[in-house]
């Protein structure tokens, strides 16, 4: 590997240039840490070699008994124990990222609606465990049953319980996210492991004072301290946590320009809410237990996709990380035996009490929850409760820091907090798992809720609070509307982007959700069709919309979709036409748009958006839309269409197409390819301002919420047209049979995309006898502003073509003039047209069609490379 | 307000306890709650009553709970109305509701009274039915107010 080595260090002149130095001292220490991670990595690895393994035996089992190991043999060759789990170390930087991942991750919901519990486990249940299993071990040396060599009294046996008591929230997570049980338990159990911490570090403090000061020196007022201390210690350490929290809510809403930056704000600022905690002596693990639970919402809202996966993924493996060397440094600090005194009256002892205590605290307190709670705690979640009780390393750590010359037992504690810990996480952990299964405990059902779900979660959520203001009782859930409507009209204002704060709209949210998840799936079917039965594409759309969803499978039925496959075969085709259109299916569907591409990607403080992402975007508009489509044409009989008389041959299709559409509204409609570029490129300098000050997300938000848009409008426009056209007699008879035509030849798929990029700039409406003049003026401009590769298009463009221009006055021209050689590109620019044209009040998408044409035209060149205008063109775009 | 008066007689206050379940601390508190909400000592609610409860005109649902206090159409709610409907939300007592005596009426806080509850909640018309438009009528201003 690349070890300690450093050929040159211009720094050591005497003895002459060395040539290899090794100079272990100056990197031990990282070596060490990222040696330790390694391992601890590697181990990971190797025990999920053998499902069978941890499938039986908890991760933590395993990587204790490994430090076992590893401690053994570090033993047995420097004959003394070299590491060992440091308490700075611990709770400067093992500890804080589990807290975080957990308080990030936490359901809030969940957490909320179960906040009764959790906090009297938390610190009624601590409390007791503390005091009970202190007094009861004193108890039991006053009966002479642990041997004299361990000198304690009442406060060192209180000191030890405090610190014996507290549920471990690495350990209850590391073994209860291999169980499985229901979330309620799951949240009671690890809430209350997290908030104890208050509880814990209070009565850790206080006893350890008492200690030092000596029971005689105790006054009244310092109990009264005590007391107070602990209020201090959990409200400031929430306070700490919130008040960190808001900060980082309200940084990640001013990210927009340095999303990179994202992930490291979210951990540094709940870092900075650690330590800053802990440096006050409050409780640093509720500390960022409520910086992760309160700023999630808003950071959630206001980073980037990227960020937020990459959040996850680095809280994630931190936390795992850190998870695995606290459970190996402890295996390993369990093997120094200088440290340690056996007693086996306390070792057996505590164990008995902790186990005892723990298990009639819960069954206490349940019983007085379940006077309150609407669903009650049953027998086998008290089980589980208690015995799912884990010490871990936090209770080593507190143990290690004890001061020997005050607390002269320990030695004694030591081995027994070392006993315990390897009871409760291996003996414990290694049976709950079948007690669980013997108990028949609910088990978790992992699905996320439905929409319909949610909407009535909500739903009743209102009617909860609403009836509690009728009744005029104040209870948890007015309170959580109060806070709701306070979040809504101020909190998320602030913390929130705007843009953000509009896209929460909840249902929106979760259709988007639906959307993508079920456009991954088309595309995943698209996809299979397309590899497996390569060219016999064309079918694609409708088959797949057809297994798609029931609702167009009804429509498709029960409407006029029955025709569809009757025109198909109805519609005398030569094979060659047959081909380019499915060519051109081939590649409209497969082929990448390159736009854009132009976009240096050079800068380290903006990831640009990769090509294979964009790729896979724009592949996967173009099929939304495609299905949207055959939706439509099957739902409404889209007449409009007419204007394409059909059983023709495409050659022939084009001039009528164009004759037609002039003949309907006679408007100037033709734009020549050379506008249409120009449009493509004033659009396109739009999109990029556009983008520079609008998140990802809102783009890709924007882009759900435009395919319905676009499908009413459609609607609309068809209806109009159909009203308007009196070609077709009725909608029903002149049948679908031009959309399926449509849907097997060019035009239809290229005009599907467009809508797209259309909806973020419709800002920009050109009349069109003006377009030709904005067109040059605007590439001119953009000639001088905008990068090679965008003018490229139109440079090369207008030269070879230059009637193209004068297009919008002499439409006609263009199919007369280069047609032979020139076999797709005028449909396509006609065929958006042709439609667009019928609706006379939407000139954007009028200018934007041609457009989409021009583009498909692009690709579909090289398919269809026959003619050398196309080719020409081609090479034209490409310089 | 007339919390001297609040040990005033419950009318039928056994059988409303017997038909609803409450105990005789929640309806007298409920009772309380009735008469202060009553403005003008009339005796009944009216809709305007329980509109001028503050936090309820915020509640996207508010006027639908206000109405569901007010079964088919009437202009007011007497006390054992009130609390007729404010038994639906009680826990749910017992799982084998269903075995026992088919001959006594079903609980008001019984699964299944609670969920005709809900469900007229979502039945704006009183019809019977939930249509996809009060559906959507329903849940659009739950909407609006998030």
């Amino acid at each position: 590997e690349e070890p300690t080595q450093k050929p040159e260090s211009p720094g050591e002149p005497p003895p002459g240039l060395e040539l290899f130095r090794w100079q272990w001292h100056e990197v031990e220490a990282p070596y060490l840490v990222a040696l330790w991670i390694l391992v601890a990595s590697l181990a990971k690895i190797v025990f999920h070699l053998s499902r069978k393994v941890t499938s039986l035996v908890p991760e933590s089992c395993l990587l204790i008994l490994l430090g076992l190991v590893l401690g053994g043999i570090v033993l047995a060759v420097a004959k003394k124990a070299e590491y060992q789990l440091e308490p700075g170390t611990f709770f400067l930087f093992l500890l804080p990222p589990i807290v975080l991942d957990s308080g990030y991750f936490m359901p809030s919901r969940l957490f909320f609606d179960n906040l009764g519990a959790i906090l009297t486990y938390a610190v009624v249940g601590t409390l007791w465990n503390a005091f009970t299993t202190g007094a009861a071990l004193w108890g039991l040396q006053q009966a002479g049953l642990v041997a004299p060599r361990v000198q304690a009294g009442l406060l060192d046996f209180l000191l030890f319980g405090s610190l014996i008591s507290a549920v471990d929230p690495v350990a209850v997570l590391a073994v209860f996210e291999e169980v499985h049980v229901n979330e309620t338990l799951f949240i009671i159990v690890f809430g209350e492991s997290l908030l104890n911490d208050a509880v814990t570090v209070v009565l850790y403090k206080v006893c350890n004072s008492f200690v030092e000061m000596g029971s005689a020196n105790v006054q009244a007022t310092d109990y009264l301290k005590g007391v107070a201390s602990l209020f201090v210690v959990s409200l400031g350490g929430a306070a700490v946590g919130l008040v960190f929290a808001f900060l980082l809510a309200l940084t990640t809403r001013f990210t927009k320009r340095v999303r990179i930056i994202e992930p490291l704000l979210v951990f540094l600022l709940a870092y900075a809410a650690y330590l800053t905690a802990e440096m006050a002596s409050l409780s640093a693990i509720l500390a960022v237990t409520m910086c992760g639970l309160g700023c999630k919402k808003y950071v959630e809202a206001n980073i980037s996709h990227k960020s937020r996966t990459t959040v996850k993924y680095t809280m994630k493996t931190l936390a795992s990380c850190a998870e695995t060397v606290i459970f190996m440094l402890l295996g390993i600090s369990a093997v120094d035996s200088s440290k340690w005194a056996w007693d086996s009256g306390l070792v057996l002892g505590t164990l008995i009490f902790i186990l005892f205590f723990r298990a009639l605290g819960v069954v206490l307190q349940t019983w007085v929850l379940n006077q309150f709670r609407l669903v009650p705690l049953d027998k086998i979640d008290q089980v589980v409760m208690s015995y799912g009780g884990l010490r871990g390393a936090v209770a080593f750590a507190l143990v290690i820091l004890l001061d020997r010359t005050k607390v002269p037992a320990k030695d004694y504690f030591v081995a027994t907090t070392i006993v315990v810990v390897f009871f409760t996480v291996i003996v414990q952990g290694l049976t709950i798992k079948p007690l669980v299964k013997w108990l028949k405990v609910k088990r978790s059902e992992h699905h996320k809720p439905t929409l319909n779900q949610e909407l009535h979660e909500h739903t009743f959520d209102h009617i909860l609070a609403a009836v509690e203001d009728v009744v005029g009782h104040h209870g948890y859930h007015y309170w959580r509307d109060r806070w709701e409507q306070f979040d809504k009209k101020y909190l998320s204002q602030l913390l929130m982007r705007r843009s953000a704060y509009r896209i929460r709209d909840q249902i929106w949210d979760v259709y988007y959700r639906l959307n993508i998840r079920d456009a991954i799936s088309f595309v995943d079917q698209g996809g299979h069709v397309l590899s497996s039965t390569g060219l016999t594409l064309p079918s694609m759309p409708s088959r797949n919309s057809v297994a798609e969803t029931s609702v167009t499978n009804l429509l498709r039925e029960s409407g006029s979709g029955a025709c569809l496959d009757l025109q198909v075969i109805d519609t005398v085709r030569s094979g060659r036409d047959r081909e380019d259109a499915v060519m051109h299916h081939l590649l409209c569907g497969g082929l990448y748009k390159p736009r854009r591409r132009y976009k240096a990607s050079c800068s380290r403080h903006f990831i640009s958006e990769d090509a294979q992402e964009r790729q896979d975007k724009e592949v996967f508009q173009q099929n939304m839309k495609r299905r949207l489509e055959s939706f439509k044409s099957t739902k409404h009989n889209i007449c409009f269409t007419k204007s394409k008389p059909r059983p023709r041959k495409t050659g022939r299709r084009k001039k009528d197409g164009v004759a037609n559409a002039e003949a309907t509204n006679g408007k100037p409609g033709d734009l020549g390819f050379q506008d249409t570029a120009a449009v493509i490129l004033t659009v396109e300098s739009e999109e990029e301002e556009e983008e520079s000050d609008s998140s990802e997300t809102e783009k890709e938000d924007d882009e759900g919420i435009i395919f319905v848009a676009r499908a009413t409008s459609e609607v609309l426009q068809e209806g109009k047209v159909s009203g308007n056209l009196e070609v077709c007699p009725s909608p029903r008879i002149i049948p679908p049979s031009p959309t399926c035509a449509e849907k097997e030849l060019p035009w239809k798929s290229g005009q599907g995309d467009l809508a797209v990029y259309v909806s973020s700039e419709t800002t920009k409406i050109v009349p069109v006898d003006m377009q030709t003049g904005w067109n040059q003026s605007i590439s001119s401009l953009e000639s001088l502003a905008s990068p090679p590769c965008n003018q490229a298009p139109i440079l090369t463009c207008l030269p070879p073509h230059p009637q193209g221009a004068e297009e919008p006055q002499a439409p006609l021209h263009l199919p007369s003039d280069p047609r032979p050689s020139f076999a797709f590109p005028p449909s396509l620019a006609k065929a958006g047209r042709s439609r667009s044209e019928s609706s006379a009040d939407l000139p954007q998408q009028q200018e934007l069609q041609p457009l989409m044409g021009h583009k498909d035209h692009t690709h579909l060149s090289p398919g269809t490379a026959t003619s050398h205008w196309c080719i020409q063109f081609n090479r034209g775009s490409r310089l | 307000m007339g919390s001297r008066s609040s040990h005033a007689a419950i009318p039928d206050a056994d059988s409303i306890r017997r038909e609803t379940g409450f105990s005789q601390a929640s309806l007298l508190r409920l009772h309380h709650r009735f008469r202060a909400l009553d403005r003008n000592k009339k005796g009944y609610l009216s809709r305007m009553d329980l509109q001028q409860i503050g936090a309820l005109a915020v509640n996207p649902l508010g006027d639908r709970i206000i109405e569901s206090f007010f079964p088919d159409g009437s202009q007011q709610v007497d006390f054992p109305g009130f609390v007729r409907v404010l038994a639906h939300f009680r826990p749910v007592e017992d799982e084998d509701t269903e075995t026992q005596d088919p001959k006594k009426p079903e609980p008001l806080n019984s699964r299944r009274n609670k969920l005709h509850y809900a469900f007229q909640l979502y039945d704006l018309d009183r019809d019977g039915k939930i249509s996809r438009h009060e559906m959507l009528q329903v849940s659009r201003k739950r909407e609006q107010e998030m």
